[in-house]
């Protein structure tokens, strides 16, 4: 970058620029929808790319950021959609309103979130004190168990809970456009927050190279499962949005396929670029609705895509590029003042 | 620190370019769906929901072909009160959040009513969707209890009164084979094999083993198995061991097969009982195998609707799924005939209140797996057929 | 005596389908000794196997050992095309690009079979036929018998193969060191793509073992077979031959017994916490060389 000679945006200006835009397309955008701008059908395909958003971009943390290969992410989103909608049917959030409704979405969201965390330290530390492929597998089991277990259980001391293999149904419909969104920011602000800060730098370290960043004195371990919680927590808040969004449950929607789809999103997007795995949970969701006339291709089409991408660009569409808005504005600013100059 | 907010902005950036991107081409749609259901062609648009692509494609597939069967039929001959039945088809994939957003789409498309799903989960889904907007929608194939229960534990809690099927739920049959097992076969002692996962084989087996009880005959073994497997050795040595008059195996044709032979293999040689999942099993295993196998289903076999699928489709009926299909259509075309005589226009809420009011009216329309007419849960009151296994053949034997 | 006579049975069971574990997660152990990939599309193979025996039976009514014979030529044949076209490109990026690609070729050759094919099962006629051996009150039938003659029979020759032989050498050498095999005269391409084809020509012969109890041919028959497969690949110790042979019967013993106690849903679950008791435990499996980390 041309640090001489463009100018660089302050600080705070730069916060303010963006809270605003934030806050504007937030209130505009959902304004827009809840106001009948579109119709229920691209409502509801918003909604499953916000959720799809959130899935991909924590499996980023551990994938992209950790340079690990989790296999069960699918097992998280599972944890999390049953306490969600455990939770909500408890509470009974159907026939909540007000400030009382949003605060029990709010708590299921955020239970849903914790829950699967403490799976994530669960599993984590015991997983990753395994490397490279190790990791996947043992993941892949884990989440193939957290199946199994939900397959087989309906009920817990007594009560009946999960409903096993028939399902959990008649959850509250709590998911709507508006708390994808505002969901899908949170994840990614703490996500970015949490990879710009010192927290964020050893996680990287890790990824690049595990021993050196040990001779530093970089608590691998400590970070690791850090890193695969964080990854966990979103994981089980978009499970809740899930439970929310169908209204019931199914174990067999959480298997190894699920997990399996979630990495294409991220693989194809560019491991440890936000901004690709972003892109590419939109463009996987949306591309096969508007693709409804080759839906029989659809799958044949997915796989080869995989393979292609990865023998032809095995970094993903986006690398490790990820997006800066005052980047940009710079450029713009930048360009603007030489031109002026060249004028004067 | 520095770009935290400009990356929560790429996103929402991102997210609002599908946003409008979605919105133009949504409303297009939608208002060219308008235009249709408005009748300025004349025409009648229903939704269909199969799933036709994912591992259990050949139920949905064979459930859509019967539906377009009567479908075509209809419209051959001139159509509902001369207009043409439009039918806007989406594939599901057997996955509820698919089927969710299908369903969206169909309603998008300005469908009438919606027939379909195929299999329980993507069937509940979109029930809990149509129930909202109390739009007609009847399923030829999901038997569970819950598709048009409120709560399936509690009978008291209501129906939706929207929903119907064209099938049996899960429960009668179970009764009716442990009925069979007790009064004609005079058996003291069952087994069950069934596959946990499976609202289907779960239910049926579940009604069996209480009506068993009440009937006084032993369950000896209660063996499961989970969806995918195909090894079932395991669990028949253990009924082999017990030697049960007969075994109750409430699941599909293509692990009833596997599971007879494998039977046979390791020892047993009573009789099985099945439901009607069991119908086109005489491809899957081999005619000493199941010779005298019982089962019940709802279809008995109709020359003239075998004879019009080999024609459009040029394969033999595969299953059950199909004649079921075929009525499904059957008994919501009719109930859209009903709403057409009263001067209706398609699309608005009068007219499909009157196409449920009409379905629930329905009462001895003759289908090709039965006569018609819905109990106060909006299931199908008939009779089982009872179909035995003869030198490889599935041969109907009476009604019970 | 029952109960022994029923655990027997089980215990024949259980060899049973180890036998079809042990000789897929061959070919996963000997592909990952050398590339260090997780052929994620060898499960896979198993299937296009299994098509090829029943296409060839119903359709050209082809004698079933003729039939047999020509899925072992077509998988081998596809196993080498796989590792040129998909795997050889990629022998230099990092191994999660590799282990991406080969979970969309398992991917790629399920939704590809579903398209031409239908997803409904296949029937495939009766490969072995014979009479059921009574022992002790126990039930043996012929593909049981059968299924462990030939297993114990390829598993002698493989030993074989891989001690004595030159390509076996190769082999041997080549997963020990790459890059000194290579300059010791090992041509590394040939050896790999033996390596590809020796896994794929077992996983075609597991598929008929596997038609023999279970005679159907569907798109995703190869999937939890081959994840269970690979799981016995993880527990023997990945890499080691007797310790895929080892975990395959460890597997299907486990399996069967699960299920004799009445547990049978549980099965899955079981399986997956093995391998990860073993990991925690033995990461290096049964019978692996533990892996030291180099700088």
């Amino acid at each position: 970058m041309n640090q001489t000679k463009g100018k660089t945006i302050p600080m705070p200006v730069r916060y303010l620029i963006n809270t605003v835009l934030i806050a504007l397309l937030v209130f505009g955008s959902t304004a827009y929808v809840n106001g009948g701008g579109v119709s229920g059908y691209v409502t509801k395909v918003l909604m499953v790319i916000g959720i799809n958003i959130i899935l991909a971009v924590s499996l980023n943390v551990a994938t992209g950021y950790l340079g690990q290969l989790p296999l069960g992410h699918a097992g998280f989103m599972a944890v999390g959609a049953y306490t969600g909608g455990i939770f909500l049917k408890a509470v009974n959030a159907a026939e909540a309103s007000g400030a009382q409704y949003l605060l029990m979405v709010a708590a299921a969201l955020l239970l849903s979130g914790l829950v699967a965390a403490v799976f994530g330290i669960v599993i984590g530390i015991p997983a990753l004190r395994l490397r490279g492929d190790y990791l996947a597998i043992i993941t892949l089991g884990f989440g193939e168990i957290i199946r199994v277990v939900l397959t087989n259980i309906d009920e817990v001391l007594g009560f009946k809970l999960t409903y096993g293999a028939s399902g959990l149904k008649r959850i509250p419909k709590i998911t709507s456009y508006g708390n994808v969104l505002v969901c899908v920011v949170l994840t990614c602000l703490v996500i970015h927050l949490v990879m710009k800060s010192r927290h964020g730098r050893a996680i990287l370290a890790i990824r690049e190279n595990e021993i050196a960043a040990e001779s530093c004195g970089v608590r691998t371990t400590y970070y690791k499962v850090m890193a695969f919680t964080l990854s966990a927590f979103f994981a089980g808040v978009a499970g809740c949005l899930y439970a929310g969004y169908l209204g019931s449950l199914q174990p067999t929607t959480f298997g190894f396929m699920k997990s399996i789809e979630i990495l294409v999103m991220v693989v194809l997007g560019g491991m440890g670029s936000m901004l690709g795995s972003i892109l590419s949970a939109i463009t996987l969701t949306a591309l096969p609705e508007v693709l409804r006339a080759f839906e029989d291709y659809r799958m044949v089409a997915y796989s080869l895509v995989l393979v292609l991408v990865m023998i032809f660009k095995p970094t993903g569409l986006m690398g490790q590029y990820d997006f800066s808005m005052s980047r940009i504005l710079e450029r713009v600013w930048g360009f603007f003042d030489r031109s002026k100059r060249k004028e004067g | 620190m520095k770009r935290f907010i400009s990356m929560a902005m790429a996103v929402l950036m991102a997210l609002s370019l599908v946003g409008c991107g979605g919105s133009d081409s949504g409303a297009g749609s939608s208002s060219a769906a308008s235009g249709a259901a408005s009748g300025e062609s004349g025409s009648i648009k229903i939704g269909l929901l199969a799933n036709t692509s994912d591992a259990n494609a050949n139920y949905g597939n064979a459930v859509k072909n019967g539906i377009m069967l009567y479908i075509d039929e209809v419209n051959a001959a001139g159509g509902v009160n001369g207009k043409q039945i439009e039918v806007v088809a989406y594939d599901d994939k057997g996955d509820a959040t698919e089927a969710v957003t299908a369903f969206s789409r169909l309603v998008d498309d300005g469908v009438t009513a919606v027939i379909g799903g195929v299999l329980t989960g993507t069937t509940l889904a979109v029930a809990d969707e149509t129930y909202a907007i109390g739009m007609p929608q009847i399923t030829a194939s999901a038997t569970a209890p819950g598709v048009t229960l409120l709560d399936p534990e509690d009978e008291s809690a209501g129906i939706r009164d929207n929903v119907f099927r064209a099938c049996f739920i899960d429960p009668f049959q179970g009764e009716k084979m442990a009925e069979y097992a007790s009064e004609k076969m005079g058996a003291t002692t069952a087994a069950v094999i069934f596959e946990t996962g499976n609202d289907y084989s779960e239910g049926l087996k579940n009604a069996f083993v209480e009506k068993c009880a009440e009937l006084g005959i032993t369950v000896t073994n209660e063996e499961a198995y989970a969806t995918g497997d195909v090894d079932f050795k395991a669990q028949m040595t253990n009924i082999a061991n017990s030697n049960p008059d007969v075994v109750f195996c409430p699941n599909y044709y293509e692990d009833d097969g596997t599971i007879i032979t494998q039977a046979r293999q390791v020892g047993y040689e009573g009789t099985f009982l099945g439901g009607d999942g069991w119908s086109g099993v005489a491809d899957y295993a081999s005619a000493e195998d199941l010779e005298g196998t019982v089962y019940c289903s709802a279809y008995a076999g109709d020359e003239e609707f075998e004879a019009a699928y080999e024609a459009a489709y040029g394969e033999a009926v595969p299953n059950m799924f199909a004649p079921l299909g075929y009525d499904a259509a059957m008994l919501m075309v009719n109930a859209i005939s009903a709403a057409e005589e009263q001067g209706l226009e398609a699309g608005t809420e009068e007219y499909m209140d009157a196409v449920i009011a009409a379905m629930a009216a329905t009462d001895g329309l003759e289908g090709v797996t039965g006569t018609y007419k819905f109990d106060e849960f909006n299931n199908p009151i008939k009779s089982a057929a009872m179909m035995q296994l003869q030198n490889g053949e599935e041969v109907f034997t009476e009604m019970f | 005596m029952a109960f022994f006579s029923t655990l027997f049975s089980q215990i024949i069971n259980g060899l049973q389908s180890g036998s079809i574990y042990a000789l897929v997660a061959l070919g996963y152990s000997m592909v990952y000794g050398i590339i260090m990939l997780l052929n994620f599309a060898h499960g896979d193979i198993i299937m296009v196997g299994a098509y090829v025996v029943w296409l060839s039976m119903t359709s050209f009514g082809l004698h079933p050992f003729v039939s047999i014979l020509l899925a072992v030529v077509v998988s081998t044949l596809l196993g080498v095309v796989i590792e040129k076209v998909a795997y050889a490109p990629l022998r230099s990026s990092p191994r999660l690009s590799l282990l991406i690609t080969a979970i969309g070729i398992s991917f790629l050759l399920e939704n590809g079979f579903q398209l031409i094919f239908g997803a409904g099962a296949k029937v495939v006629p009766t490969l072995i036929s014979g009479p059921t051996f009574k022992i002790g009150g126990a039930n043996i039938s012929t593909p049981a018998l059968v299924t462990l003659g030939v297993t114990v029979v390829i598993m002698i020759a493989l030993t074989l193969l891989v001690q004595k032989t030159r390509l076996g050498r190769a082999m041997r050498a080549v997963s020990e060191d790459m890059g000194a095999a290579q300059l010791m005269g090992v041509n590394i391409n040939t050896t790999i793509s033996f390596t590809f084809a020796l896994g794929s020509a077992l996983a075609a012969v597991a598929s008929a073992l596997y038609l023999s109890s279970y005679a159907q041919a569907s798109p995703t028959m190869g999937s939890m077979l081959g994840l269970k497969a690979f799981v016995a690949a993880v527990l023997g110790g990945i890499g080691s031959l007797p310790g895929a042979m080892l975990g395959g019967f460890v597997i299907g013993l486990a399996e069967a017994l699960v299920s004799a106690a009445g547990l049978s849903v549980w099965k899955d679950g079981v399986v997956f916490a093995i391998l990860i008791v073993v990991l925690l435990v033995r990461p290096s499996g049964l019978l692996g060389k533990p892996m030291k980390e180099k700088v």
